[in-house]
């Protein structure tokens, strides 16, 4: 139905060696050949369908990656339309940074459900499955929808909507110019709407920044602190905060109210909560506390098992252990200043864990386990929410195409060309950042056309 | 009691400028047409500025009359100055503006109807719809005649209920004093049609011998003028042209309006229509952009032989003492007599949603309807529409497939998509920003896009097809040919570059790159082009335009390609959307109460979301 062309990270960022992006549409093979480079000089546009080869991705002249590349002609293909797979090193960095390639050398994110969408207008999917495409379309579309509009509370949004609202006055200026001539002059517009659009760019390029360092998993990684109440808990979060946040006694039980703080270890956020002690209580208000912890570990993409190292393992223990069951967890043997109980061999049993030796009182192997975190990252084996990912993805994408629209701009005011042709490409960055915050452009230029000019007979 | 009874094909009611596009349309096509006004005398009456065209407005008329319509005819043979508007801008937004001389131009339109085969003009009010089982059977006058009819078009523009206001003063009428139409609008909401009502208004006419003009800077047509109509021998139209004048209002005008503003009928509330915001009255100036200390006026003649001046921007419902006072501050117009005052109107027009994008009446069939009737404002709209509504009440007897041009081939496509799908709560006018694919829909290639559809419905010769068809191959092979002619880089190339300022060139290009360039064009690479053969005027222009914007033009055609997809997955006619489960309750509700034609317009209707239109394709294509 549609002739632009999608990818999107095909292998739903579980825990596998290899990721795949897909990108499908008629542009897939203009795009792979632009980034594809191999020692022989394929170009894989020419190849057989149903092909794979080895080869590299490159950004321009950055390396990106290694990988293998799937060639599928239309209409053999899932979708129906020309197909490129890219299989590339699993680990969310890569994927992602190969993802990015891919779209910034013209493909589009994928909707929500787009692909399963072009399979079965293109008649490659059995009509029974048709009510659960919609449904998924449907679910996943409010579903990203909604996270979208979550995640942008606040600040992004605001400086977005303050974007959008620059660019929409310039071109109903432009507009009303070119609507009555008579009335509205242009004459000399150019300079300053260069310096305008200037400003613009430059705090666009400012937000897909922010993006890049790191914050392109926004919401970061859902991590969870367990252990014993005193295991050392909240001292291991004020360590990492570097700051005192939670209350910190001898007393066990403490740490009674779940707080959420987020830590950047080497360019990765973890978003952690901070629970009560696990433990059976009889206090209530402790109790909410500790079912509310159990919630959190089942949700949390990541837990970091605090482990009191002087003192041996017991019930609680136990429990604990089996809520790391199929979680990626890191196990912290703390206290190593004092004299140990148990030992990393015992730990790693009982939990199939990385265990590491640590004194949060003394400050020691912190850096190893923010390098060891960095290493499971890195290397894909901690995930996290794949929605929000793709979210995040899109707004990023959304932003530079916005940017793409203004660097246009500049270049036709460069080229001379007349004031009518600026408004184009303004109007595609308004309808970008506009498809961000979710909004859609309906009548907003004649709205503020009228608004703000005074037009007419 | 006896009644006179009669038989005709089609019946258009009012002969405005929708009427008559519409009337001459269905009886150009065979259909006997009888077209009624409540006055012969007010046959393509300009009630209000006295010129056609303008920003995209120029547009219209260019579609008008590639498709066949006269509007563009008619102006060229009517025209007392002309001008191209934007002409440093791109070639988009150029756009053309004949002022009119108002009598000529309806007695002229007139003429063309009283020759027209196989129509009729008959003097009546038409009061009431005959409708048996959703199906349009005729109408009644308000004699009591009865005509029997096939189709109807409805284009009675601002008649419906009408009355004008000056200050307090209020009359039932039409525009300057002409019958109101009563009894119609109760006909249509019997037959459950909604209606809105809206409201407009003109300024002052003044009496040219008491203006001041020379205290006024002079406003002159072009020195070439350039012809509406594709089928105009550009020779013929070079004539002598008037002059219009620029004044300004002041503080002092300002000062005089904001005094008064409680005894304006809209700031006092008597008004109920919803007025437009692109052609405010003064007042609404001077309240809503009070940081501005003057207003541009234009003075502009009503005709030749009549001394009566319009004073554009000065559009007023103040009372009679109050006009007097406001006009007399302006620059010029100290001592001006005013002939007829400024006044609002307010009439009653239809929310037009209820159409489809044939301009048929979605509920009754064989009913049309075109012009401000649909909630537009302007003589080019009011064609426009009027052309189309006619046509399809043509080709809908003659059981061929109406028309329906859409937003990447028209601007009268983008007019009647927007007044059919979209909320609209103001008189609508048509804006070159409201048509996102602007760079394809040019005044300069009208016929290009259009003439063809116009001979295929028939309303334009063969002889004209045949010559637009040449022009298109000739234009074709020119742009091949510069595409692929290598220019190195010797001396009377780089001399002629140098004249220009252009930049040397280093090495080969091709002639199409050196077109491309902001400070050279396709004329003025004539003493380079060795090959170039003769080339006319429309040719040269196209040429030019293709190669200089195909960056923006290839755009602008993939983004059409996109559009189009969607555009041509029609919905059924009895398409049932409770059975889409999927569907989200407001997306169901809104696409239930519009039933849209086709996807694509399903998309623009406000509250149903990307997702909504994925669920509807799948749905769609389950059931095929």
């Amino acid at each position: 139905m549609s002739v632009d062309t999608i990818a999107a990270i095909a292998t739903g960022m579980t825990n596998s060696g290899i990721g795949i992006v897909r990108i499908s549409g008629e542009e897939s093979f203009t795009i792979i050949d632009k980034i594809y480079h191999s020692k022989s000089g394929k170009v894989l546009s020419q190849m057989m369908s149903h092909t794979i080869h080895y080869g590299h991705i490159y950004d321009g002249e950055q390396l990106v990656d290694e990988v293998m590349v799937s060639v599928m002609h239309a209409p053999h293909t899932y979708t129906g339309e020309d197909t490129v797979e890219i299989n590339c090193h699993g680990g969310l960095y890569i994927v992602q940074k190969v993802l990015d390639t891919v779209l910034k050398y013209g493909a589009r994110m994928a909707e929500p459900g787009e692909f399963s969408k072009r399979a079965f207008l293109n008649g490659k999917m059995d009509l029974s499955k048709a009510e659960a495409v919609m449904d998924l379309i449907h679910a996943k579309s409010e579903y990203a929808y909604q996270n979208s509009l979550h995640q942008l509370q606040g600040n992004l949004r605001e400086k977005i909507k303050t974007c959008k609202e620059k660019i929409i006055y310039e071109i109903a200026f432009i507009e009303s110019a070119l609507d009555d001539p008579e009335h509205i002059d242009i004459t000399g517009y150019s300079e300053r709407l260069q310096e305008k659009v200037k400003e613009l760019q430059m705090e666009l390029t400012r937000l897909i920044a922010s993006f890049q360092n790191g914050k392109i998993i926004k919401e970061g990684i859902k991590t969870v602190i367990l252990g014993k109440p005193n295991a050392g808990k909240s001292s291991l979060l004020n360590v990492l905060l570097g700051e005192e946040r939670a209350i910190v006694t001898d007393v066990e039980g403490t740490t009674r109210d779940v707080l959420e703080e987020s830590v950047t270890l080497g360019g990765i956020k973890l978003v952690i909560m901070d629970t009560a002690g696990i433990r059976h209580t009889e206090d209530v208000v402790e109790k909410i506390g500790v079912e509310k912890a159990k919630e959190y570990a089942r949700e949390a993409d990541f837990i970091i098992y605090v482990v009191d190292a002087s003192k041996p393992l017991d019930d609680n223990d136990s429990q604990i252990c089996r809520l790391l069951h199929n979680k990626k967890s890191l196990v912290l043997l703390n206290k190593s200043d004092l004299q140990p109980m148990i030992t990393k061999e015992e730990m790693t049993g009982k939990t199939g864990s990385e265990v590491i030796s640590v004194s949060v009182k003394e400050r020691q192997g912190i850096e190893e386990m923010a390098e060891k975190i960095q290493d499971m990252f890195l290397k894909g084996e901690i995930n996290f929410n794949e929605d929000i990912m793709i979210t995040n993805l899109r707004h990023k994408n959304l932003l530079d195409s916005a940017l793409e629209s203004l660097n246009q701009v500049q270049q036709s005011i460069e080229n001379q060309m007349p004031e009518d042709f600026y408004s184009i490409d303004l109007m595609s960055a308004y309808a970008s950042l506009g498809y961000i915050i979710g909004e859609e452009v309906e009548d907003d230029l004649v709205e503020e056309i009228f608004h703000k000019f005074c037009m007419g007979k | 009691m006896p009644v006179l009874e009669k038989k005709c094909d089609v019946a258009v009611v009012g002969a405005g400028h929708a009427g008559c596009e519409a009337a001459l349309a269905a009886a150009r096509l065979g259909l006997e047409t009888v077209i009624f006004t409540v006055s012969v005398d007010s046959i393509a009456l300009m009630p209000c500025n006295p010129n056609i065209g303008g920003s995209s407005k120029g547009h219209l008329v260019r579609e008008i009359d590639a498709l066949g319509g006269e509007m563009g005819k008619n102006i060229d043979k009517t025209f007392i100055q002309s001008k191209m508007l934007n002409i440093s801008k791109g070639p988009a937004v150029h756009s053309l503006r004949a002022q009119a001389d108002k009598a000529e131009y309806s007695r002229s339109m007139r003429q063309v109807l009283q020759k027209q085969e196989h129509l009729t003009i008959k003097q009546a009010e038409v009061t009431e719809l005959i409708v048996t089982e959703g199906e349009i059977k005729g109408i009644k006058t308000f004699t009591g005649a009865i005509y029997h009819c096939k189709a109807v078009v409805l284009c009675t523009g601002t008649y419906l209920k009408a009355r004008c206001l000056t200050g307090d003063s209020i009359t039932h009428t039409g525009p300057n004093g002409l019958q109101a139409a009563n009894y119609l609008t109760d006909s249509l909401k019997d037959n459950g049609i909604e209606m809105f009502r809206f409201k407009t208004g003109t300024p002052a006419r003044m009496d040219g011998s008491s203006i001041d003009f020379d205290k006024m800077e002079p406003q002159y047509g072009d020195e070439r003028v350039v012809p509406f109509s594709f089928s105009t021998d550009p020779d013929s139209v070079q004539k002598e042209q008037i002059t219009c004048y620029l004044t300004y209002t002041n503080e002092e005008t300002h000062e005089i309006i904001r005094e008064n503003l409680d005894r304006s009928p809209i700031y006092a509330g008597i008004i109920e229509g919803t007025g437009p915001r692109y052609c405010p009255s003064i007042e609404d100036k001077v309240v809503k952009f009070s940081d501005k200390n003057r207003h541009q006026v234009f003075l502009e003649p009503e005709g030749i032989y009549i001394n009566e001046w319009y004073v554009g921007g000065m559009s007023s419902s103040l009372p009679e003492d109050v006009q007097e006072q406001m006009y007399h501050t302006v620059l010029g117009l100290e001592h001006a007599k005013i002939v007829r005052n400024a006044y609002a109107i307010e009439y009653d027009c239809i929310n037009a949603r209820q159409l489809n994008p044939t301009l048929e009446f979605k509920n009754i069939k064989g009913l049309f309807s075109g012009g401000q009737f649909n909630g537009s404002s302007g003589y080019e709209e009011a064609a426009a529409q009027g052309l189309i509504a006619g046509i399809n009440a043509a080709l809908k007897i003659l059981e061929r497939e109406m028309l329906v041009l859409d937003r990447s081939e028209a601007y009268i496509g983008v007019l009647i998509d927007d007044l059919v799908t979209k909320e609209n709560r103001e008189p609508y006018r048509m804006m070159t920003s409201r048509a996102e694919y602007r760079l394809l829909l040019r005044q300069d290639n009208a016929d290009i896009r259009l003439t063809e559809k116009g001979y295929e419905i028939g309303l334009v010769s063969k002889e004209e097809y045949e010559l637009l068809k040449r022009r298109k191959k000739e234009i074709a092979e020119e742009i091949e040919r510069l595409e692929h002619t290598n220019i190195g880089a010797n001396e009377e190339v780089q001399s002629l570059l140098r004249k220009y300022d252009s930049t040397e060139l280093k090495s080969g290009t091709t002639l199409a790159e050196l077109i491309r360039r902001p400070e050279l064009n396709y004329d003025l690479l004539a003493p380079i082009d060795k090959n170039r053969t003769n080339k006319d005027d429309r040719v040269a222009e196209q040429v030019n335009i293709s190669i200089k914007y195909k960056g923006y033009i290839e755009r602008q055609l993939k983004q059409v390609e996109q559009y189009k997809k969607l555009e041509n997955k029609k919905i059924p006619e009895n398409f049932d959307y409770d059975k889409v489960g999927s569907l989200r309750i407001e997306a169901r509700q809104k696409l239930k109460e519009f039933l849209p034609v086709s996807i694509g317009q399903a998309s623009r209707i406000s509250g149903v979301s990307p997702a909504d239109i994925s669920v509807l394709l799948v749905y769609m294509e389950q059931h095929r």
